[in-house]
């Protein structure tokens, strides 16, 4: 498999929250709006780099036994890197995300990477696969938040364009996993004709 | 009546999979069958009590007044996974039949997101001990039921038609969200 390859494969063939389902409590909780899907989607996506990058190089040096262990604390130190960065710079933000930031650390999506792709392979193709899973779960998160934002509150990025109250729903709990429920079986249905 | 209205608040209103979406991984995984789910709202019970318990004295007792309270999350997480650990070695010496019920789920709740979450909102809600413990155990309870609940209309859906592409997962997040909506009935109940 080439770079370009590896990159685009978490787009949508192997989409880490469309098809592969892992990663759904962040996914449902941070998507009321499109801008919280986008900033915690790039959160993660910095963790999944930086984890699979120090994962890669570090791969020679952890004994196997005690290799998921090591992986949390490398995670884990990601997680506390870009809560204390986004607490400084984007307050209003961290707010909003509130646990979910501390939460990275237990999504299935870094620890499933760094199991199934750094740990076998090199510093720069992780650094690949980390980049495009991260992305392909900025998107996902970032069409979810559009689309409960559009249906539930009238309004695409904070711009209005329905006067008075929408489908209130879809910004809700329940909202959240109606939404995504039919958004993974449109994917479905995309991936199987292609 | 304190803590009876925290337990009310915890189960119903407030429900950690319905309502906070902490441990949704667990409750679309595991939620095929009745008796699967009671056997991992056991083991999410106890361990969620027991690390709640401890996350909070290591947060009281050692990080604050070494004040590296920045440190929690490298630390609770790692608190939790030996707890894991430990717990399943220990059941497996003393009682057989409960590890033959439990210990499957056991390796599986050192990433059940609801684990460290509750530990975490436990510290941000500023409960002390014993609040923090009923806390946990109520809302391990809450789990417990959204996940049998889920299971017993997932086996019910088993016999019904559904479309190909709504197969699995769709369907199952569809009816979760159904299942919100009834839960937020509940809100104004505290």
């Amino acid at each position: 498999m080439n770079q370009m390859q590896n990159f685009t494969k978490g787009f949508l063939k192997e989409n880490p929250i469309l098809v592969l389902v892992l990663g759904t409590c962040p996914t449902l909780a941070t998507t009321s709006s499109a801008v919280n899907g986008l900033g915690m989607g790039m959160a993660t996506t910095f963790v999944l780099i930086g984890s699979n990058v120090v994962i890669a190089l570090m791969k020679n040096i952890i004994p196997d036994k005690v290799r998921i262990p090591a992986f949390i604390v490398v995670i884990a130190t990601f997680v506390t890197i870009v809560d204390l960065v986004m607490q400084a710079y984007v307050p209003a933000l961290y707010v909003t995300l509130g646990i979910f930031i501390p939460l990275i650390v237990v999504n299935c999506i870094v620890l499933g990477r760094a199991e199934a792709y750094a740990s076998k392979n090199t510093v720069w193709s992780s650094f690949v696969d980390g980049a495009g899973m991260g992305i392909g779960f900025t998107l996902a998160l970032g069409v979810l938040g559009a689309v409960r934002e559009i249906l539930g509150g009238g309004s695409i990025f904070g711009f209005k364009f329905i006067e008075g109250d929408a489908i209130l729903v879809f910004i809700l709990a329940p909202g959240a996993f109606i939404a995504l429920g039919y958004m993974i079986a449109v994917v479905n249905r995309i991936n199987k004709k292609a | 009546m304190e803590y009876i209205l925290l337990i009310i608040s915890a189960i119903f209103v407030n429900n950690v999979v319905l309502a906070q979406f902490l441990g949704v991984c667990p409750f679309l995984g595991v939620s095929n069958k009745v008796n699967t789910a009671i056997g991992m709202s056991g083991a999410v019970t106890f361990v969620m009590v027991l690390a709640t318990m401890v996350t909070y004295l290591i947060h009281v007792y050692v990080l604050i007044p070494m004040g590296i309270a920045f440190m929690q999350t490298i630390t609770f997480i790692l608190v939790i996974a030996a707890l894991v650990q430990m717990v399943e070695i220990i059941l497996k010496k003393i009682s057989q039949p409960l590890y033959q019920s439990l210990g499957i789920f056991l390796p599986l709740i050192t990433t059940n997101c609801a684990v460290l979450g509750v530990a975490i909102l436990v510290i941000k809600k500023n409960y002390n001990l014993a609040e923090g413990i009923v806390y946990g155990a109520a809302t391990a309870i809450g789990f417990g039921l959204a996940l049998v609940i889920l299971a017993g209309i997932r086996e019910q859906l088993d016999l019904a038609n559904v479309p190909s592409g709504m197969k699995g997962v769709p369907i199952s997040l569809v009816t979760a969200g159904i299942l919100a909506l009834a839960f937020m009935g509940f809100a104004g109940l505290v």
